[in-house]
Parts: structure tokens; sequence; C-alpha cells
């Protein structure tokens, strides 16, 4: 049997070439899959369970694929819901499905999937959770400073909510891959060649000539898999196919999954012909244990930042000895009027270093300089103090005393602008489980 | 002297999850010449991470390298400086290349 799968793109949100995927549902699928987010655009959205998306954006794209879903009458699964995977953005992009269904005329049976995990669960597994390679340390009493946090679910989950029977699963944070690898496990194909599929296929066309066209179609059969873009214009060739596997991964060859990870050492890609690839011969080690990997976001605190713009030029030349002498003024100033504080404060030369910090090695002759000042500090009204006692120094300050007065730019008024809560990343955990649907929920609704 | 960034076709970096930093350098034609000459240490030292935690793998078939190590300052922590860390490979790419027939 060959399982086929649409994959519209590498994330709802991003956009794809409508006629792609005119073009996919024209020769037919057995399942439409989509991933919905990522940690990659950093702890604030787990943080705060949001979308990193706009909404209209997302609802936009979700019209065009619950109408191919009902031309087809297959499956519509989409992975991590709403950035983050957290329970409430599953419940956000279930509106959002409600929304469209009442637009579109259609009655889909609906399966959920929630993915997160609540404080009192983390505490009664705190035994079965260990930390991977480069994990921050982390102890169970800091168990309740977590904001959010989701364990990723991978094939057996999604298969879970597929055998409600349900036309579109809408599941929380799950991994990348798992959406699209849970069909073609169910229905029998090489396993390893559904995840090896699924990692290639994940980003949608970025496996492709043209990335910018989204769709793909991957097709699993009992020996391997074939790839193809949907776009006539674009190509899959054995190395922007293999070059794929190589993408967002730590390893160039390994894959770790929940239940076990794929190994694509002996692996052979091959153009089938100017736009296909086939790829045979990866295979799947199944692990001992059965483990997800978990996610959590916390507050780090609260910040502010302001900008100053520096044009002067005898102030550019010595800008980095003006930055010092100027942190070192503002940390005592800080300390005499608000007396010993817990905060944080960097000054980033937007033209000198401000992308690479203490690893930049070019000295560079701007014509101007962007100080960016960033405060964090444990309450939002402590943040803004001290960025409001830092707002003169950034405008005024001399680099000696005995030079005229000096005035620099701010581009708006205030200055200071309140960043509000900040989150960091506390997890790189395994959680073991006794069986996959352990600590996840399914529902269904119509 | 010429840099990695002149013998490779592309060099990118990209978060692999927040704690991880991955460098691809796609070599293309001069890969045997990358292979040969990179030099692991002064890519360790401009990361300023110790060598043994930086991981590199040479594909013949894809004519690529590919460096791992744990992200210099994890993604969305306080001194962060890049979400993405995409920016980081144009710290490789200006490197030199160990001397011919060094290695």
């Amino acid at each position: 049997m060959t399982t086929k799968v649409l994959v519209p793109s590498g994330v709802l949100g991003l956009g794809f070439d409508r006629e792609a995927l005119a073009l996919g549902v024209a020769e037919g699928a057995d399942i439409i899959a989509i991933d919905g987010g990522s940690t990659d655009s950093g702890p604030f959205y787990l943080g705060t369970a949001q979308s990193k998306y706009a909404r209209a954006t997302c609802k936009a794209e979700w019209r065009d694929l619950m109408l191919a879903r009902a031309q087809l009458d297959v499956p519509l699964v989409i992975g991590s819901a709403g950035t983050c995977g957290a329970d409430s953005m599953v419940d956000w992009m279930l509106a959002l499905t409600q929304e469209l269904a009442v637009e579109l005329g259609q009655s889909p049976k609906i399966a959920l999937l929630y993915s997160e995990q609540s404080q009192t669960t983390l505490q009664s597994r705190w035994s079965q959770i260990s930390p991977l390679a480069a994990a921050p340390a982390f102890e169970q009493q800091d168990i309740d400073t977590l904001s959010h946090c989701v364990a990723l679910a991978g094939v057996e989950q999604i298969q879970a909510a597929l055998d409600t029977g349900a036309d579109i699963i809408i599941a929380g944070r799950c991994t990348d891959t798992a959406v699209i690898a849970a069909l073609p496990i169910s229905r029998g194909e090489h396993v390893a060649a559904a995840w090896h599929g699924g990692k290639i296929a994940e980003c949608g066309a970025l496996c492709t000539s043209h990335p910018v066209t989204g769709c793909v179609m991957l097709e699993v059969d009992q020996t391997g898999f074939t790839i193809r873009p949907l776009h006539p214009d674009a190509q899959c060739t054995p190395h922007s196919v293999s070059a794929h596997m190589l993408y967002e991964n730590a390893d160039p060859v390994v894959l770790y999954e929940p239940g076990g990870h794929l190994d694509v050492s002996t692996a052979q890609y091959r153009a089938l012909d100017e736009r296909s690839v086939r790829v045979e011969g990866s295979t799947w080690i199944k692990a001992e244990r059965y483990t997800v990997k978990l996610e959590a976001a916390r507050i780090r605190g609260y910040q502010y930042s302001l900008l100053a713009l520096v044009r002067d030029p005898h102030y550019v030349k010595h800008i980095r000895q003006w930055s010092a002498h100027l942190q070192g003024f503002l940390h005592r100033l800080i300390e005499d009027t608000m007396g010993e504080l817990d905060y944080d404060l960097q000054l980033r030369l937007i033209g000198v270093d401000a992308t690479l910090g203490e690893l930049e090695f070019v000295e560079s002759h701007p014509v101007e300089v962007g100080v960016l000042g960033l405060i964090t500090a444990s309450s939002d009204d402590q943040a803004q103090e001290i960025a409001k006692l830092c707002n003169p120094h950034f405008l005024h300050f001399s680099l000696t005393d005995d030079e005229p007065s000096v005035t620099f730019a701010f581009p708006y008024s205030p200055a200071e602008t309140s960043r509000g809560a900040q989150y960091e990343f506390v997890f790189n955990h395994v959680m073991e489980l006794i069986e996959p649907m352990d600590g996840f929920r399914l529902k269904v609704v119509s | 002297m010429k840099t990695i960034g002149d013998y490779a076709k592309l060099i990118r970096s990209k978060n692999a999850g927040p704690f991880w930093l991955s460098v691809d350098i796609f070599a293309e034609a001069q890969y045997a010449v990358l292979c040969n000459r990179l030099d692991n240490q002064k890519i360790a030292e401009a990361f300023k991470v110790p060598p043994d935690s930086l991981k590199r793998f040479d594909l013949d078939d894809l004519r690529v390298i590919k460096l791992s190590l744990p992200r210099p300052v994890v993604q969305g922590a306080t001194a962060d400086r890049d979400q993405h860390g995409a920016q980081y490979a144009h710290l490789v790419s200006a490197l030199g290349l160990l001397p011919d027939g060094d290695r």
C-alpha cells in the first residue's frame, strides 16, 4: 500500500502557493498534515500561550485547508497549534475552526489532543523526568515557577486522535514529524520511512528548489518514501532532500522522537525524475523506555528598553569607552539612589557589536551608533524606575568632565519602552510514560 | 588570507532547539579543502566554547560540514542577542583555515 500525505507548508501562518495546493487536491491524498508551531521564536509564546502569527493569517490559510479537506474527504491534522501548543491554543484553533465551519457550511467532527502538563502532574511524576545534554539546572522545587509546560506528543497520540474518525485533528504540542508520520505508520507502511519522510516534509517546500511554494506530496510505502513538490516550477533533488535532514538538527543522521530514534546513516537518495526523489534504507530503533520531551517557560524578569542615537563623530569614535563609562556610572547611581537591587543593565551598541557581542571580531567605523539599553528587574515598576533613572544620562552623558555638554538623539518620546514580562526556557528534559496516552488528553467535538 | 566563507558556497546557522546551535557549511566543490583545513580549535575559540563541546560531522555525500555546539547563550536568556541563532554563521564565515597540508 502507499499512503499519500499532502503537506501544505512548514507552518500554518507562513503562507503557501494556492495553485500548488489545488494541484495536490486534484491528484488526491490520504491526509493533509501541517505543523502549527515551534520553539524557534523564543520562550515568550509558550510563556504567555500566544500565537506568533496573526489570527487573520491563520484563518485565511486554514480556510483553504478546510476546503481542500472537504473536497478530498480525508483527515486534516495540525500539530503544535498556535505556535506553542498549550491547551488554550488548541481551544483558540478550535474556535477558529468552528467559525470557519459556520462560514463554509461544514459540520466536521473535530478531535482535540491536549499536551499541557500541569504543575501537579510534574510534581507527581518528578522521578520520571530526566535531563538531556545541555539542560539547564532545574530542581523539583522550581516547578511552581513555571508559566506553561507542554510535552511533545509523537505518532501514538496523533494515531489515537485519528482513530476517533475525526475529520479535523487539532493537536497541542507534538513533534513536527509526528503529524506527518502518524497515518503512514498506522496503515502499516515502513516505519523508518514514515519518520524520515516526516522530517524531510516538515518544513514543506524547504526541501525543494522553491521554498516559498510551500506544498509537497509525500508518498510512503512498505520500502521507503518518495517526495516531490506540488508547484510545477519547483524540483526536489537528492541534494535538496538529504540536506534538509541537517536543518535545525544537532545530529545530521539521528533524530530522536517519542519511543525511539531514526537513523538515516544508511539511507539512499535517488532521483526518480527531474522533480521527485526516492529514499530508502533508513532505520528506526525502538527505545526501551517510552519518553516524551518537555518544554516549559517561566518569567525571568520585567524589562524596559531605551534607545539613544549617537551621530556626533567624536562620540562615535570613542563609543566603546563612552559606553563603558556610562555603564559604570549608572550602576553606581542606581545603587546610590535605589539601594542594592537585583537587576540587569545591558548597553548594546548597534553598528558596533550588538549582534555578536563579545564574539564580534571586526572593528567597524560606523557613521552613527544606536545605543540600546536593556533593563531587566524583578518587577515592572522597578524596571520602569531604573529606566527613568537612566533616561537623562542616555541623552546627555559626557565622555569626560571637561567637555561641552552634549545631547544625543532620542528617536521617540518617551525614550523608555515597557517590554513587559520576559520569559526563559527551563526544560531540556524528557518524561518517561507507562503508555503513550498517559499525560495527554483527547476530546471529540462536532 | 582566504576565509572559510571564501571557499564555501553557503554557510547557515540556526537553533537546533533552544539549547543547541547548528552550523552547516555547504562546501560544494571545495569540500576536500575545507575538510582538510577547517580548524576546529579556532572555531571553538571564535565561539568561546571548550573545543570538546564542538561536534563536527563531515558529510561526504552532501559535501557539507556540520558543526553542533551548545548555544553560547541559551535562546531567550537575558544575554541572548540573536533569538534564532542565524547570524552566528558570519562568525564562522570569517575564520581562516589551517595551512595547506597541516592535517
